[in-house]
């Protein structure tokens, strides 16, 4: 489709985040604050942290994938595809159709499966094994969430930052913006937005980041205007610092706390809404969010069938619920309010 | 003795629905080289409005609606914003009543100091670095090397306000202008402060404007003093002449209510009643609602500056020259 495989595209962005991450752990602990921050919240969060990072493994592992080395006895998969990690270790285990988990036969039909006992979480109806799709779908929930994140802040941050800096006119007109993407119902622009930009991961994430900015935006703009009137602001104005040094010195890294919570209290609302889009039919290709829409029949067969349903939900809630404590954590270690003395 | 500052009718005020509302009402006042000049007045007298005028950091919506402000003859309150931002610092510099807060919570004090120098002096960060540790020695900093990489929270309110009057310093400024330094110390840190200003203020012959209501700091640190009331002077002397022979009934006032002065067993004298707000100054003598003193003219004519001694102003209809 592009000059470059999207593979390739994907190996790269993947490398680039790894890079990034380091950097990250880099700067924390070079930064006594934050080290002391980060062990904190290691001590109070290990498992949520544990089931966080098992996701960001799992949905790496799914985004490094490069072509050949496939056997060519291996059934339902091109010779030249690029495959990921998570893809080769489950190559060549499609059944015909449904299969409960552990089962040695089918669910209708008894007929004995190519490879009895081995699919944990049973296969779909198309015979594919669950355990892969929900794997499949964790780099998808995660490139939501982070996509959309990274798209989101930064343009909540810019408007919020400089309504609530320069106030005036800029603080009217980016009201006026927020005021009027408010007044829409969200869902609808989102759905808009989407069926305008065509359905594709970027598109969504686009449309989500979009709808999703406002409150940040909100946030910013207030924690801004607190922070403007701040005596070390004062002070370095009358010390000549000028405007654009005062913003990036004093004010954007006083938020960065802010931005920290948000970001991670945002991607959890952000996954749950993807499967709000899948349940409508506009979401990403292999998320949760399509396994769950997916069940909807499969919840009115006879015996049923759970484990599809079962498996996306379970895999959803775990990693919200884990993101959810780790952010709460983060809040708590972080806000000034509620932070224990450090002296 | 040259002048330095010359201030000239400044006035500052802000919009309100009812019209402008003025905070400085026509001030005019000489700071000379190597002086100390103490502001004096209550809270709302527009002090440190006076002094943010002449920095040109008045808050919005406050603006300086007219007046003189110049600095070695430089009219500052025409020159472009970028020009001015290159006097602040440099050649007029700040020291703030609150040094807890002054400080950028999440940034090392010493990185805070070489900031400053490196944003007025194209230096190398070692050397700005090294030029910040010799700060540090000469505003009495202890450890200095340790204190450069300490975050402010780990400082003291008075290692604080040193890092502040180093930062300051770090340019080299014709004018300190020290807004209620020490107003947040204790007493003892109180006086450490002040004695490292004289002594730096020596040292460099640097014009020091003071701005404060306590008259102990005013005897301590001031050579001249002016004294303001709601948005005008009343008065203006050297220090001893102001201290042992104040002519205006407002600084006699204020004497008289030194709770040191007082005779004990005795109720401590008293101004009756708080400085009006701009919205309700009257329209003759701003104090005359307060005034002992006062005779009819006072309630319909401001006075006029009258110099009733060289070096001495006083805005007073009934002025006598009687002590406290």
């Amino acid at each position: 489709m592009m000059g470059i495989e999207a593979y390739v595209w994907s190996n790269a962005m993947t490398g680039l985040l790894l890079v990034g991450m380091l950097w990250a752990a880099r700067v924390v602990r070079g930064n006594r604050l934050w080290r002391e921050a980060a062990s904190e919240l290691w001590r109070r969060r290990r498992l949520a942290i544990l089931v966080v990072g098992l996701y960001l493994g799992i949905g790496v592992a799914d985004s490094i994938a490069w072509v050949g080395g496939i056997p060519e006895d291996a059934v339902g998969v091109l010779p030249n595809a690029p495959l990921s990690i998570i893809d080769r270790l489950f190559l060549d285990t499609r059944e015909a159709s449904y299969s409960a988990p552990l089962a040695s036969v089918e669910f209708y039909g008894g007929k004995p499966l190519r490879h009895p006992g081995s699919h944990l979480l049973g296969t779909d109806i198309l015979g594919r094994d669950v355990l892969y799709m929900v794997f499949k779908g964790a780099r998808v929930a995660l490139l939501i969430g982070g996509l959309t994140s990274l798209i989101a802040i930064p343009l909540a941050l810019f408007f919020g930052v400089s309504a609530g800096y320069f106030g005036g006119r800029v603080d009217d007109v980016v009201f006026f913006l927020i005021s009027t993407l408010a007044a829409i119902p969200g869902l609808l622009l989102l759905i808009a937005l989407i069926m305008v930009m065509g359905r594709s991961t970027v598109s969504v994430c686009i449309a989500l980041a979009v709808t999703g900015w406002v409150g940040f935006c909100r946030l910013s703009r207030a924690e801004t205007l607190k922070l403007r009137e701040l005596d070390y602001v004062q002070a370095a104005r009358a010390l000549g610092v000028s405007e654009a040094r005062i913003i990036f010195r004093h004010i954007l890294p006083n938020l960065a706390h802010l931005i920290v919570i948000t970001f991670v209290l945002t991607f959890s609302g952000l996954v749950l809404s993807e499967a709000t889009l899948s349940w409508l039919g506009i979401g990403v290709d292999g998320s949760w969010g399509q396994m769950i829409d997916g069940a909807r029949d499969e919840l009115s067969r006879s015996p049923i069938v759970w484990w599809n349903i079962g498996a996306a939900g379970t895999a959803l809630f775990g990693l919200i619920l884990a993101v959810n404590a780790v952010g709460d954590a983060i809040r708590d270690v972080l806000d000034p309010r509620t932070m224990r003395g450090s002296e | 003795m040259s002048a330095v500052l010359e201030v000239r009718d400044l006035r500052t005020a802000f919009p309100s629905s009812g019209g402008p509302v003025p905070v400085v009402d026509g001030v005019s006042f000489d700071l000379n080289r190597g002086e100390v000049l103490a502001l004096v007045g209550e809270s709302g007298s527009g002090k440190s409005m006076t002094a943010l005028s002449a920095m040109r950091l008045v808050p919005k919506p406050g603006r300086v609606v007219s007046g003189s402000v110049r600095l070695d003859g430089t009219e500052l309150l025409d020159l472009p914003v970028t020009e001015m931002r290159r006097v602040r610092g440099a050649r007029m510099a700040m020291i703030f009543q609150e040094p807890m807060t002054c400080l950028n919570p999440v940034v090392r004090v010493g990185e805070q100091v070489i900031e400053a120098i490196q944003l007025h002096e194209d230096v190398s960060k070692a050397e700005a670095r090294a030029r910040t540790r010799e700060l540090f020695v000469e505003v009495g900093i202890p450890d200095p090397e340790a204190r450069l990489d300490a975050f402010p929270h780990q400082l003291s309110g008075g290692l604080k306000q040193r890092v502040m009057i180093a930062m300051a310093l770090s340019t080299r400024p014709e004018i300190l202008i020290a807004d209620e330094p020490t107003t947040a110390l204790d007493v003892t840190v109180q006086a450490q402060i002040l004695a490292l200003l004289r002594d730096l203020q020596r040292d460099r012959d640097a014009a020091i404007l003071l701005i404060t209501h306590d008259l102990g700091i005013v005897n301590e640190l001031a050579d001249r003093v002016a004294v303001m009331y709601a948005g005008r002077l009343v008065e203006v002397a050297e220090r001893r002449a102001l201290l042992s022979d104040p002519r205006h009934p407002y600084t006699q006032g204020l004497l008289r209510s030194i709770p040191a002065l007082a005779r004990p067993g005795e109720a401590l004298p008293e101004i009756p009643g708080v400085v009006p707000s701009p919205d309700q100054w009257p329209a003759g003598c701003r104090f005359a609602t307060r005034c002992p003193k006062r005779i009819d003219r006072c309630d319909t004519d401001f006075p006029e500056e009258t110099a009733p001694a060289e070096g001495r102003r006083v805005w007073c209809h009934v002025h006598d020259g009687e002590g406290a």
